[in-house]
């Protein structure tokens, strides 16, 4: 269970968040929308404190972290925290130095001291979920990029995360490109996986998730199952982009 | 006019043949270990530097500041000069090798550091992020992700430093330390050629420096094998 309470973050003097409170079911995919600067990735990264809130609580299993403007956060609540997340990037972040099997096993050897035939092991049963056993021996910048997206999210699977946060794990690709990392996500969903992605990917979030959560300018403004948001919003804001998404891009006479 | 070069010819190679063993004994037996030692001693004062400039405490950003300012805002040959001559007046006296190694040894660690920050701030913050997502610690993160990458932008830069570090050197000879440049200087003196013998002074170090900056080659290679398939550079 993943639940934050009365978030609130500032850049500057500009409020990015503003007092959110959000309840992540365990074995649930929860899909963050809106638009571009509407904090979604901001609040994403929040939840394994890459940035620390300004103000609100934040509870990850049986780590809590109260967040109270310029005081940073025990060392030892954040990796409290970072323990039971993982996370996949946008652009993916693969470690370039690194073979797709080293990149895999980096947590596990590095961060939890496993031995290295153990971590291998792990690494390649992961890679196999992801379809990319063939791949193992390869360097990241030798793959497509959404071969390196699984890769990156075999990587954030392998210290077997309590939650994997995904920011905009399809945005940095095509859409057959995509299509391979979707699959993937949906896999995972299947499997009970707790998920949150901040996404713009329709197919992400209205095929995979099981709540939808409309961010504008820093609120919530729309929560509820993906169908009920997408066909019938009930705040004009989340109308206004919901038709951003589903608009044709063709042109009307076309159709 | 041809006639007097024909003539001289004979001296001339029989001059640098005579010379060359003792001014290559000279490089074999002091420029190449104080380059070497200075260097190696230069590159972990150059590392703690950028390290304590990059995330240490004011007081330490401070201070790592100031010792790249005064290094690099004077002479080296002024900074020899006051190690070896200067000190003794407060009762520090150092031999010159060693008077010679700590000078290196700061110049080399002034202008380095700022190569080895540059490199570790070339690395994308996104590296250190995937890092830090995997619980990696501060340390943790910089040793196993970001070095390795900042290595492999660091090796120029610290190559041309090191050419440059085995031709400063020579000033060692003003400390009296009797490597290459100080033997050429001593052989002139009683020969009366110093057109030939610094010339061929010019040619070992010209040998010399080649051989290291074959060292260069190997090293680009061996933390560039990730772009072996020009993946990286885009």
């Amino acid at each position: 269970m993943i639940r934050l309470e009365g978030i609130s973050k500032r850049f500057g003097g500009h409020a990015v968040l503003r007092n959110i409170d959000l309840n992540i079911p365990e074995g649930s995919v929860t899909a963050l929308i809106g638009p571009s600067g509407s904090g979604k990735s901001t609040l994403l990264r929040c939840v394994n404190l890459l940035e620390t809130p300004d103000t609100g609580t934040l509870r990850l299993g049986e780590a809590v972290a109260h967040f109270r403007a310029g005081k940073p956060p025990e060392q030892e609540t954040v990796r409290g925290v970072r323990g039971q997340t993982g996370m996949v990037f946008q652009n993916f972040q693969l470690f370039p130095h690194q073979t797709v099997v080293d990149n895999v096993m980096e947590g596990l050897v590095t961060v939890q001291n496993w031995d290295r035939p153990r971590a291998q092991a792990r690494a390649m049963e992961l890679l196999d979920k992801v379809g990319m056993t063939a791949k193992a021996q390869a360097w990241p910048n030798n793959l497509s990029g959404g071969q390196q997206q699984r890769v990156a999210i075999a990587r954030a699977l392998a210290p077997s995360p309590r939650v994997l946060l995904c920011d905009e794990p399809t945005s940095a690709l095509d859409p057959s490109l995509a299509g391979e990392v979707v699959d993937v996500l949906r896999r995972l969903a299947a499997e009970g996986m707790t998920m949150l992605m901040a996404t713009h990917d329709l197919r992400l979030a209205a095929s995979i998730a099981q709540q939808v959560v409309l961010l504008d300018n820093g609120v919530v403004v729309e929560f509820g199952e993906p169908r009920k948001v997408f066909t019938s919003p009930s705040d004009p804001r989340t109308k206004d982009f919901v038709a951003t998404l589903t608009q044709s891009a063709l042109p009307e006479e076309w159709t | 006019m041809q006639e007097t070069v024909i003539a001289h010819l004979p001296a001339w190679l029989k001059l640098m043949a005579e010379s060359f063993w003792p001014l290559m004994w000279a490089g074999l037996k002091f420029t190449v270990p104080l380059t070497l030692l200075s260097f190696a001693c230069g590159l972990i004062l150059a590392f703690a530097t950028a390290l304590a400039r990059l995330f240490g405490p004011a007081p330490l950003v401070g201070l790592a500041r100031f010792y790249i300012w005064l290094i690099r805002g004077t002479p080296l040959l002024v900074q020899l000069f006051v190690i070896f001559y200067g000190l003794p007046s407060v009762g520090i006296v150092l031999d010159p090798l060693p008077a010679a190694l700590i000078g290196f040894t700061l110049n080399v660690g002034a202008y380095n550091s700022e190569v080895i920050r540059a490199a570790i701030e070339s690395i994308p913050k996104g590296q250190w992020e995937a890092a830090y997502s995997l619980n990696m610690t501060r340390a943790q993160a910089l040793r196993r992700t970001v070095l390795p990458q900042a290595a492999r932008v660091a090796v120029p830069p610290l190559s041309n430093s090191f050419i440059s570090l085995v031709k400063d050197t020579s000033l060692a000879a003003v400390l009296t330390v009797p490597e290459i440049f100080q033997a050429a200087q001593r052989i002139a003196a009683v020969t009366y050629e110093p057109l030939i013998l610094y010339v061929e002074t010019a040619l070992i170090y010209l040998v010399f420096s080649s051989a290291l900056s074959a060292l260069q080659t190997r090293l680009e290679r061996h933390f560039g094998q990730h772009a072996a398939f020009g993946g990286r550079l885009q």
